[in-house]
């Protein structure tokens, strides 16, 4: 099964784990094991269908929006990593 | 929650976001601790990349600079805490385009910098509902000494 890395502020979520085993062919199958076993993930990952514009994906060190998104391929000895993308600033 | 952070580390950050005044800067917070209390034990600058003609209203980091300093962090034993940012002649508190990219469990200082000066520095962390934002005690503490 692949791995998921879970960034530390969202470990919460996952009972403290830093990295989930998740079932699934795609990383949009991964995704979707992954908030099966965590639910409480899903609000801070997803905006209804779509991932959350400030959540990036990477398999092993690259961005999956620069492959084929959540339909990209994984085997079963992946890492995908969550990486949040910090922006701020005023309104 | 009470975030502890030395004077130094005040500083630090109160000096470099003045130098990136009129644009936003910013970086990460590493520390140790969970649940009512909080050490920010180091702070790592991290450059803008937000596009050079928006850094006066906007931050951004690059994904990669989270996974560097998150793996740096496991290697010293510490945990990405937070990030801190500032707001140009604008008060220490969280916009709504703070809220919208913001995480829970994560400790947002924001720090408003009013004509190059920092004036005044705010901890805030966003409720696990996505709704808003709370504000969090910070709490100096002096190096011995000093």
């Amino acid at each position: 099964m692949a791995q998921i890395r879970i960034p530390t502020p969202l470990r919460a979520f996952t009972d403290g784990e830093a990295s989930i085993e998740v079932a699934g062919s795609t990383v949009g199958e991964a995704l979707s094991n992954l908030v099966e076993q965590h639910p409480d993930l899903r609000a801070h990952l997803f905006n209804e269908a779509e991932l959350r514009s400030f959540v990036n994906i990477f398999l092993d060190d690259e961005d999956i929006r620069f492959m084929q998104g959540l339909d990209t391929e994984i085997a079963g000895d992946d890492s995908l990593r969550i990486i949040p993308s910090i922006a701020g600033g005023l309104g | 929650m009470i975030i502890h952070i030395s004077r130094d580390l005040q500083r630090e950050i109160a000096e470099q976001l003045e130098a990136t005044y009129p644009n936003e800067g910013g970086g990460f917070l590493l520390g140790q601790g969970a649940a009512e209390q909080m050490q920010i034990v180091d702070i790592v600058q991290v450059a803008n990349v937000f596009a050079e003609a928006e850094q006066h209203h906007r931050y951004a980091m690059r994904p990669q600079d989270w996974m560097r300093l998150e793996d740096m962090a496991d290697e010293r034993g510490l945990s990405l805490v937070g990030y801190y940012h500032s707001h140009p002649d604008s008060p220490a508190v969280p916009s709504e385009y703070d809220r919208e990219h913001a995480l829970p469990n994560f400790v947002y200082i924001i720090t408003a910098v009013m004509m190059a000066q920092a004036s005044d520095m705010r901890a805030w962390q966003l409720r696990a509902d996505r709704s808003a934002f709370d504000e969090l005690a910070l709490a100096t503490r002096t190096p011995p000494g000093e």
